[in-house]
Formats: C-alpha cells, sequence, structure tokens
C-alpha cells in the first residue's frame, strides 16, 4: 500500500516540473488583463478629445488673429494673407441641404419598398446592393463625379433647368449661369448619392421593429398599404427616421474626397449653385500640401475644428435620438 | 354610396401611386450603383495590364504602373491592422465585458459611434498635428497611424456587439471550473466569437482601403519606391486623386486602373465580411 503510494508520488517528480510556475498569480492576471483593455477603452475616449484639441491648438493662430471675422468674413486670399471661412462655411451647408433634400425621399422610399413592397425574395438582394453603395470609396464618387457625371450635368440636365428654371423669379438664380458642369449641384447630388446608404439602413431596420399588431390593426380598419406606411409605421418610428437623417447629414457634411472633385474650389461666394464652390472638407483637401505660410495651414486646421465641432454636434444628436428608440425597444 | 366608392377608388389610387414611387426610389438608387460601378469596371478593365503590377508610377508623359503605390498602400494598412486591431479588440473587450450596463460604457460607446462617422478628414488632420509636425516631415508611418484611427472604431463595435452575443452560459461555465476571468476570455469568449471578430477587421480593412482624405496630410505621395517608414510613401487612393485631377490622360488611364483594382478588393472584402458576419440576415431582411 505504501509502496504504492510511492510510486503515484514519484511519476511527477521524476518528470520536468509542470505544475505550473507562473510569474503572476491569477488574481494579478487578472488585474493586469483589466487595465489592459480598460487602457485601451480609455484610449478610445481620449482619442476624440485629442482630436479636438489638436485642431483647437492648430488653429488657435487663425482664430487669434481673425477673431469671430474668420466665420462670417468672405476673403480668402493667401498672398495678402487673409483668411475667413464663410465661403467654405456657405458651400458646406448648400451641398448638404441639397444632399438631404435628394437622398431623405429617396432612401424613405427605398425603405418603404424593402419593408412593405418587395416580396419577400427581392429584400435581400436588393437591400444589399443598396448597401453596397456605402461600400464604395468616396474617392471613386469623386472620379466618377468628374469624368462621367460632370459631363452629364453640363450637356443634359443644366442647360434644361437654366431654359427652365432659371427665368423663375425667386428661385430662377439659384439655377443662373453656364452649364459647366461642376458647382455645387453636382457635389450636392453626389453627396445624397453617398448617403442614401446610410439612412436607408437605419429606416429600413426601425420600420421592420413596428409591432405588426399595430400595422394588422390599421388594416383590419381597412387601411390601405400606404396609409399604414403614413400613418401607422412613419408616426411610430418617427424619431429613430430623424436620428437616421441626422447620421446622413453628419456623413454629408464631413465628405471629402467626392465632392472636392467636383466643386471646382472657388473662393467666391455665389447664389447659383452651378457656379464653381468650396467646401470645408475640399478647401482643406485641395490647398493643405499647397500652404506656404503659418497663418495658411492654422486657417486650414480651424476650419477642420469647425468641421469637427459641427459634425460632432450631429453625429451625438443622431445618436441620440436612435439610443431614444433603442431603450424604447428595451434593448 | 357612390361618394363611399369614389373616396375607396382614391385611396387605392393613392396608395399605388405611393407604392410605386418607393418602387421607383429603389431603382433610383440601384440605377446609381450600376452607373458608378459600370464606369469603374468599363474605364478600368480596359486600362488593366501587367506593367500595373510590375512599374513604378510615371512622370508625366512616360508610361509606368502603381507598384509603388500598390506596396505603399499595402504597408500603410497591414500597420493599421497591426496598431489599431489588438486596441480596438481590447477596448471593445472591456465594453462587453467590465462596463455592461455601466455609465462609463455608455460614454464610450457613444464617442466610439460618433468617431465611426467621423469625417476621415479630421483624422487626417489630428495625426497632422500629432505626428508630422512633430517629426517635421510626412512619413509613412503617420499614414499608418491616421488609418488605424479609422480602423479603430469599426474593430471595437463589432467586437463589443460579437462578444454581448456569446451567451452567458458559457462565462458562468468557464468561470465555474476556477478559470481566472481573463483566460475565460482569452480561450472561451474569444474563440467562440472568432468569427464575428475576424469580419469586424476585415469590414475595416475594407473602409480603410479606400480613404484618401487622411493619407493626404500624411503618407502624402512618393513618385519612386521607398520602403522606409519615415519618408513619404506613395499609396493608391491619394495617386488616384493626384493623376485624376491631372490634365494627362495616361495619367486618367493609371488612375482607372487603380480605380478599378481598389474598388474590386474593397467590394469583395465587404461582400465576404457580410457574408461571415450573418449568413441569416440576407434572407429575411
Amino acid at each position: 500500500m505504501s509502496n504504492r503510494a510511492v510510486v503515484v508520488l514519484d511519476t511527477p517528480a521524476s518528470q520536468p516540473v509542470t505544475a505550473r510556475t507562473t510569474w503572476l498569480s491569477d488574481a494579478a492576471a487578472d488585474r493586469l488583463f483589466y487595465w489592459v483593455v480598460a487602457g485601451s477603452a480609455f484610449f478610445v475616449l481620449i482619442a476624440l478629445g485629442a482630436a479636438a484639441l489638436s485642431m483647437a491648438w492648430g488653429g488657435r493662430l487663425a482664430f487669434q488673429t481673425f477673431g469671430w471675422r474668420f466665420f462670417y468674413g468672405t476673403e480668402w486670399d493667401p498672398v495678402t494673407r487673409q483668411f475667413a471661412a464663410f465661403v467654405p462655411i456657405y458651400g458646406t451647408i448648400i451641398t448638404s441641404l441639397i444632399s438631404m433634400i435628394i437622398a431623405v425621399p429617396i432612401s424613405l422610399g427605398i425603405a418603404v419598398f424593402l419593408t412593405e413592397v418587395a416580396p419577400r425574395w427581392m429584400r435581400g438582394p436588393v437591400g444589399t446592393a443598396i448597401e453596397l453603395l456605402a461600400g464604395i470609396p468616396s474617392i471613386i464618387y469623386g472620379m466618377w463625379g468628374l469624368f462621367t457625371f460632370v459631363p452629364f450635368m453640363s450637356d443634359h440636365v443644366q442647360p434644361w433647368l437654366i431654359d427652365h428654371i432659371g427665368p423663375l423669379p425667386i428661385i430662377g438664380p439659384l439655377f443662373d449661369g453656364a452649364p459647366m458642369g461642376i458647382g455645387m449641384l453636382t457635389a450636392g447630388i453626389i453627396l445624397g448619392i453617398m448617403v442614401i446608404p446610410f439612412i436607408t439602413a437605419v429606416m429600413r431596420d426601425v420600420f421592420l421593429v413596428v409591432p405588426p399588431a399595430l400595422k394588422e390593426s390599421a388594416y383590419a380598419l381597412g387601411s390601405t398599404k400606404w396609409e399604414v406606411v403614413k400613418d401607422v409605421v412613419i408616426p411610430y418610428t418617427r424619431t429613430a427616421v430623424v436620428g437616421g437623417i441626422f447620421l446622413g447629414l453628419g456623413r454629408a457634411l464631413g465628405e471629402t474626397m467626392a465632392v472636392t472633385f467636383v466643386l471646382g474650389n472657388a473662393h467666391n461666394l455665389s447664389i447659383s449653385l452651378m457656379e464653381p464652390g468650396n467646401s470645408i472638407a475640399a478647401a482643406i483637401a485641395n490647398e493643405f500640401t499647397e500652404a506656404d505660410s503659418d497663418i495658411y495651414l492654422s486657417s486650414l486646421i480651424a476650419l477642420g475644428f469647425v468641421l469637427f465641432i459641427v459634425t460632432f454636434i450631429v453625429l451625438a444628436v443622431a445618436k441620440l435620438m436612435l439610443q431614444r428608440v433603442a431603450r424604447q425597444k428595451g434593448e | 354610396m357612390t361618394t363611399a366608392e369614389s373616396l375607396h377608388r382614391r385611396r387605392q389610387i393613392v396608395s399605388v401611386a405611393a407604392l410605386s414611387l418607393a418602387t421607383l426610389a429603389t431603382v433610383f438608387g440601384l440605377v446609381w450603383l450600376v452607373w458608378i460601378l459600370g464606369t469603374t469596371f468599363f474605364q478600368g478593365l480596359g486600362a488593366l495590364n501587367v506593367k500595373l503590377f510590375t512599374e513604378m508610377t510615371p512622370p508625366p508623359g512616360q508610361s509606368g504602373g502603381l507598384l509603388n503605390a500598390f506596396f505603399g498602400s499595402f504597408v500603410m494598412v497591414l500597420m493599421a491592422v497591426v496598431i489599431g486591431s489588438p486596441i480596438g479588440i481590447a477596448a471593445g473587450t472591456f465594453l462587453a465585458e467590465y462596463a455592461r450596463g455601466s455609465r462609463l460604457g455608455e460614454v464610450i460607446r457613444f464617442v466610439n459611434d460618433i468617431l465611426l462617422s467621423a469625417p476621415s478628414i479630421v483624422i487626417g488632420l489630428f495625426i497632422y498635428e500629432l505626428v508630422v509636425r512633430q517629426a517635421g516631415h510626412f512619413s509613412a508611418y503617420a499614414g499608418g497611424f491616421a488609418l488605424a484611427f479609422i480602423l479603430l472604431p469599426v474593430v471595437v463595435r463589432t467586437t463589443d456587439e460579437m462578444l454581448r452575443l456569446v451567451p452567458d452560459v458559457m462565462r458562468e461555465a468557464a468561470l465555474s471550473l476556477g478559470i481566472p476571468r481573463w483566460k475565460m476570455i482569452n480561450h472561451v469568449l474569444y474563440r467562440a466569437a472568432k468569427a464575428g471578430i475576424l469580419t469586424g477587421v476585415l469590414l475595416a480593412i475594407a473602409r480603410i482601403s479606400g480613404e484618401t482624405a487622411p493619407l493626404l496630410f500624411t503618407a502624402l505621395n512618393n513618385q519612386y519606391w521607398t520602403s522606409s517608414l519615415a519618408e513619404p510613401m506613395a499609396n493608391i487612393p491619394v495617386v488616384i486623386f493626384q493623376y485624376a485631377m491631372s490634365p494627362y490622360d495616361a495619367w486618367h488611364t493609371l488612375a482607372w486602373a487603380g480605380a478599378f483594382v481598389m474598388t474590386l478588393f474593397v467590394l469583395a472584402l465587404s461582400i465576404i465580411s457580410r457574408t461571415i458576419l450573418n449568413p441569416r440576415k440576407s434572407d429575411n431582411a
């Protein structure tokens, strides 16, 4: 009996020790792991703050030199070193506005189609195809815009707009000028196409979670399909729909490469949507490597800071709205 | 009776019209997809040849390829993955495992989602201030950092989501065996969520492969071959930008070829990762 026990005890001792000789106890390893993952998570938090701070710091020279004039002045002259950002800010707002005018109804239509109209077998493939629009790199939009869409606009669309809408009293001046193809209208349309998939994805996802009982009750009362969409589905999902639109707006405001190609990079303010214009992102992309003085560079970084703050606010609003819906759903 | 009937008919007509408009909107969206992809593929296929992968970017008026740009893009994307994905996976782990339901977790998730949609040009400026200005010159590693910052939120988000999909039973089973938490996460959770996390990285690669704006101020461009990370390095997106904006036809052709290869790569990657991510969703959504 005792002999056997010795044998059993002997076996592990005769081999190299396999027992754990870790240099770290389990508790210490756990703490270390915790601090590694927590540190990484804080890194994400810090990254956002650092981005904002570094741009505020880089742009301080411009803010100090030009003060509030930086926001409402219109001159942008590298030679006399006078920089004021109204033209790019205006361009960003107008192009984003045009993109929203196009993207919101189209996305709504696509979302309704995908959830109510299309036969079931069609929903997956069509939905994926629309999502692919979001996968195309933005520089491809820009290049396609420059080589294909700009000539199309100047040959077919803009002459018609100039002839038919140009003479109208109030909105006429918007469509005044020569059909050059480039300009804010073209940029706005391309932006609109780019943000369609983002808005569509949000709308489709929230349309799908409308409780069937609500829709069925409306059908039972004799509603048509459109009335169900208009009076049940959209009111029920309104907050999320607006959140999705803001998400798209945030994308449109900051989009760079697609608009850089087709805006024309001109620092003059014009009412017409067909004149070359500028946007914050396009101005930075075009001029950054050419900036030859500190104040020039600082002004461009200050523009970046403005863009960052604006998109941050828009995206935060979007996120809060979508979160509220998620919470209502009980997630 | 007749007024009721005409009202009914009117409502039917309005409904059919509205739904037809919705269908038209979908057709409208698909037309752009076909148009853009069609142009890129048509122009790109015509510009493809072997030289593309064997020769350097040419000066104006000469022929050449995009070898140095492909190499540069590869290097910078690789750097971004090596730097960004461990941090992203760790941060996602924190959100899913340690900060569930906590206010801090909510804040980080919120900030991460904003970073996810933040304009990439802003990230470029940030890295310019942080790295390029301090170092005094443009460099490939600055480009890699910029791309890492764009990759990061995508990986954080997918890791967070994928880990939360792992059933709690698995965590409890592992912990009840006396396995320390970090081992449970490393050997049980990561293994269970492997496909999902990998997909997140693939999606992020698809996203950063086409990013142009942040590279303009960090890696810039280089007409020549370089393998030094401290020098400006050519990369596909910036070369496409520069060549497409140029007045030379030969450069336009090269730009289309580069655009074609890049688009093919990016779309293939995003389709593959989507099919791994949710094979079921494509049927019923």
